[in-house]
């Protein structure tokens, strides 16, 4: 992207290293030419596989969800910093962290895309998500649907669209 | 060359001394990608933390995965034709926090989508007596409805 109009919306896109980056960037390759896109993963690293602003927050889990605190005072420098019209993730905890954020201190609209491992339920954080008011909602399987969250295909590209 | 790959995330000690067992029956070179202070293997070249950029470069290379039960790396092959066999990490043994590994091979094995093996002695036989082959191929992105449906959500600010 040589330009970045400045009338396209901004898209903050968050996910943790591993699968959770890898569902976003397949998500992100359909909208990037449309939006602004600025990216949060948990390795500073990961920022070689993008060509968008890259931060590096730190990465907790249910099983050290105290590290979360030290995240905040960043995370809420980069909503500020980047002023995103909408926040998507495909978690993990840290995803969650910075949609709660966006929606609640700056009020943004957030997406949560739950990851496509979680084919019986799901995530942890998906659930927190659609409890805590997370604007939508997806799991990437019909089955889990439900009037909260919603289904739309997912990240193979296969599966969703044959369905 | 076999890539054995369990992600980013944790070790995974009882995958690692699967291969360590296997590797020496096979007539082909191993890499183990493992993270610190998991298990080493004595019979296989490893290699630690690797970057995303690294990590392709050894996925390229690789005629066959053999990996966690994780999406990433699950995608990576099915993006690259590569054949790819599963060991999902197990909560119990606190190797993942929750059993959804189990839930996503199972699901991806009926759909054809890979291989699942359960024990070192299946690994060794599937590797030892199968010809395994790709089972599915994915494009770079994901489905257009998906996509339609997010930028709606974008669009109706």
């Amino acid at each position: 992207m040589a330009d970045t109009p400045k009338n396209k919306k901004k898209i903050l896109a968050v996910a943790s290293i591993g699968g959770h980056w890898i569902q976003l960037l397949r998500i992100i390759a359909g909208l990037a030419s449309d939006y602004d896109v600025s990216y949060v993963s948990s390795n500073p690293k990961w920022a070689e596989s993008v060509k968008g602003k890259f931060y590096a927050i730190c990465e907790f889990s249910r099983w050290d969800a105290w590290k979360m605190l030290i995240c905040v005072p960043y995370v809420l420098m980069i909503l500020k910093k980047e002023k995103p019209d909408v926040v998507l993730s495909t978690g993990a905890a840290p995803g969650l962290l910075v949609l709660l954020l966006a929606k609640y201190v700056f009020r943004k609209k957030t997406i949560w895309v739950d990851s496509i491992a979680n084919v019986a339920k799901l995530s942890a954080c998906g659930r927190y998500a659609v409890k805590l008011g997370v604007d939508h909602v997806y799991s990437q399987w019909e089955h889990l649907a439900t009037d909260k969250v919603k289904f739309a295909g997912n990240v193979l590209g296969k599966l969703g669209d044959a369905e | 060359m076999i890539f054995y790959t369990i992600g980013t995330q944790a070790p995974f000690d009882r995958f690692i001394k699967m291969i360590d067992e296997v590797a020496p029956a096979l007539q082909e070179e191993v890499i183990v990608q493992t993270l610190k202070g998991a298990y080493v293997p004595q019979n296989v070249k490893v290699v630690e933390f690797l970057t995303p950029k690294e990590f392709n470069e050894l996925f390229a290379k690789a005629r066959l995965i053999v990996a966690h039960a994780g999406m990433g790396t699950i995608i990576s092959a099915l993006c690259q034709d590569k054949p790819i066999v599963v060991f999902p990490r197990r909560r119990e043994l606190k190797e993942h926090r929750s059993n959804h590994q189990i839930a996503t091979a199972d699901k991806l094995k009926e759909l054809g989508y890979l291989y699942v093996v359960e024990s070192a002695e299946q690994l060794k036989t599937l590797l030892l007596t199968s010809e395994l082959k790709p089972l599915c191929h994915i494009g770079p992105i994901a489905s257009s409805s998906l996509i339609d449906a997010v930028r709606q959500d974008i669009e109706s600010l």
